[in-house]
């Protein structure tokens, strides 16, 4: 048996909400005031995963880093690692919003995107 | 020159606004922008979270005004890049200037005032110790991580717990950086609880709430700084310091609507929110000039600063093009119990064809709570809230029909 805890993000409310488990199946949510919370305390606890916005290098352009985000979720544990991944990279401007800039990052199955344009100098 | 239309900024408010007039007709419109592009802040924010109640989709800073650029550019509206505004005059003189123009002067039939705002800077909240490299605004080291691929620092202390500096808290993290704490000095964050959760929790970075900076230590460079819990005044309990070492101190304490030139303007503005009194069109005290977003209160949600900038965008075509003016006896709005102000700050009966969109920030967090609207003794209407925080901006819809008289209209928060 063990417990985690919660805080809810689905509104400003911000439930304190107790997830119960066993042998890693949940037996109980508890803290909740609505059906979004319990909803949000299951993937937490058994699948969390985040948008990962970051920025990589530019060369040639007007400035020298380019924001992207990877085009869906990815789990969390990944976070680490997609940032370790976008550090190695530089790309050559122009760079358009939407151009991929890493396919299916640390084997997520996620593309990194760019959300910027940026132009050549 | 002369314009129909001026919008002074280029930035989410600034292009909604541009964006409305446009569409309301009016086609001799000019964009003001100080920066080297249009799109504002939304330029540096590159998380995502923009865009929910406009585009139905979670979209990045950057990707939500490239949105409205494209809106912009499609229309043709003319703007002007790297262009300061330096005057507005009371006949509606703009004078601006920029590297090719040099100095010089539009006559504008109308006004969209759209300026945002700016961080309340170290010297606001009077910190004592020496001045050494390391302190910036979360929005500047924001700025320099996004935008200039730079690194403020390696070991952070953030003070305030505003949504850019929880933001900025996971941003330095990714980007390598130790985030020591986050230290806010009232009991709750002034942040959504996404943000809480997601930029804080996800990353063990602790947050302090009731806590502040009493001392920075370092000559030269940030060399740490000392914490201590306050009481409920706001006063640090003595005995409860402690040290964190540091190189990097970020300030995220609070943004202030942007409003030298309307102040020098002679424009009327509200001692709570910085920003210029307004009626339900986002009229001025200046006949013909509108004023919209951060300028005018501060948001915490872009959509919200894009619907109001439309609404201000439309209100200039219709003042162009029939010349609607002021009337006698406006109804004012008033902040009630448990209300810090409201937006608008009186309506105009005469000229409100369509529902009006109040917003307001509360006092307090409260929870089990109703809003209720007065006008004299009788209840316009009430809604009950779970919950609400000054963090988060509440509105209510009041319609013409709703109004018999020119009585003021209080809007309060009452037990639920």
């Amino acid at each position: 048996m063990s417990e985690k805890v919660l805080t809810c993000i689905g509104c400003p409310l911000g439930c304190t909400i107790t997830v119960t488990m066993h042998d890693g199946k949940i037996e109980s949510i508890s803290g909740n005031t609505c059906k979004r919370g319990e909803v949000y305390a299951r993937t937490e606890v058994t699948a969390p995963v985040r948008t990962v916005t970051s920025t990589v290098k530019v060369a040639g352009g007007i400035l020298p880093v380019v924001s992207v985000k990877t085009a869906g979720d990815i789990p969390k544990e990944g976070i680490f690692p997609c940032m370790e991944e976008l550090r190695k990279i530089t790309v050559t401007a122009p760079v358009n919003t939407g151009d991929v800039i890493v396919e299916n990052v640390c084997d997520t199955g996620v593309s990194v995107i760019a959300t910027k344009n940026v132009e050549e100098t | 020159m002369k314009k129909e239309l001026v919008i002074i900024g280029g930035g989410p408010a600034g292009l909604a606004a541009a964006v409305a007039a446009y569409d309301a007709g009016l086609r001799d419109i000019l964009i003001l922008e100080r920066d080297e592009r249009l799109g504002g802040i939304l330029n540096q924010c590159i998380h995502n979270g923009f865009g929910l109640h406009t585009f139905r989709e979670e979209l990045t800073g950057p990707e939500y005004a490239g949105r409205f650029i494209k809106q912009v550019e499609e229309r043709k509206i003319s703007y002007k890049l790297q262009t300061m505004v330096l005057e507005l005059s009371h006949d509606r003189i703009i004078t601006a200037m920029n590297r090719e123009d040099g100095v010089f002067q539009i006559e504008a039939e109308s006004v969209v005032l759209a300026m945002g705002c700016r961080e309340r800077s170290r010297g606001a909240l009077n910190i004592p110790g020496y001045r050494p490299a390391g302190i910036y605004s979360a929005g500047t080291a924001q700025r320099l991580v996004n935008m200039e691929g730079l690194m403020p620092g390696k070991e952070v202390v953030i003070l305030g717990s505003g949504d850019i500096g929880l933001i900025m808290a996971r941003r330095m993290t990714l980007e390598g950086a130790k985030v020591k704490v986050v230290a806010e000095l009232m009991p709750y964050s002034g942040g959504l609880k996404r943000n809480i959760v997601q930029c804080l929790q996800d990353y063990d970075i602790p947050l302090k709430l009731s806590h502040t900076v009493v001392d920075i230590q370092g000559k030269e460079r940030v060399e740490g700084v000392t914490l201590a819990k306050v009481d409920e005044k706001g006063k640090p309990v003595p005995g409860t310091e402690e040290f964190y070492t540091c190189d990097t101190l970020l300030l995220s304490v609070g943004l202030l609507p942007e409003n030298e030139l309307s102040k020098k303007a002679g424009i009327k503005l509200n001692a709570v929110t910085g920003g210029p009194i307004v009626d339900q069109r986002l009229a001025t005290s200046m006949e013909g000039v509108f004023a919209c977003g951060n300028v005018l209160h501060v948001h915490d949600l872009v959509d919200f600063v894009s619907q109001e900038a439309m609404l201000a965008g439309k209100s200039a075509a219709m003042y162009v093009q029939m010349q609607t003016k002021d009337y006698d006896q406006p109804i004012a709005l008033l902040a009630g119990e448990g209300v810090r102000y409201t937006v608008p700050a009186y309506l105009v009966t005469e000229e409100m064809e369509e529902p009006v969109t109040v917003r307001f920030r509360v006092t307090g967090i409260k929870k089990n709570c109703k809003i209720v609207v007065y006008q004299g003794d009788v209840q316009l209407l009430s809604k009950k809230r779970p919950v609400v925080a000054p963090g988060e901006m509440e509105s209510v819809l009041l319609k013409k029909e709703m109004l018999h008289t020119k009585e003021a209209i209080r809007i309060c928060v009452e037990e639920g």
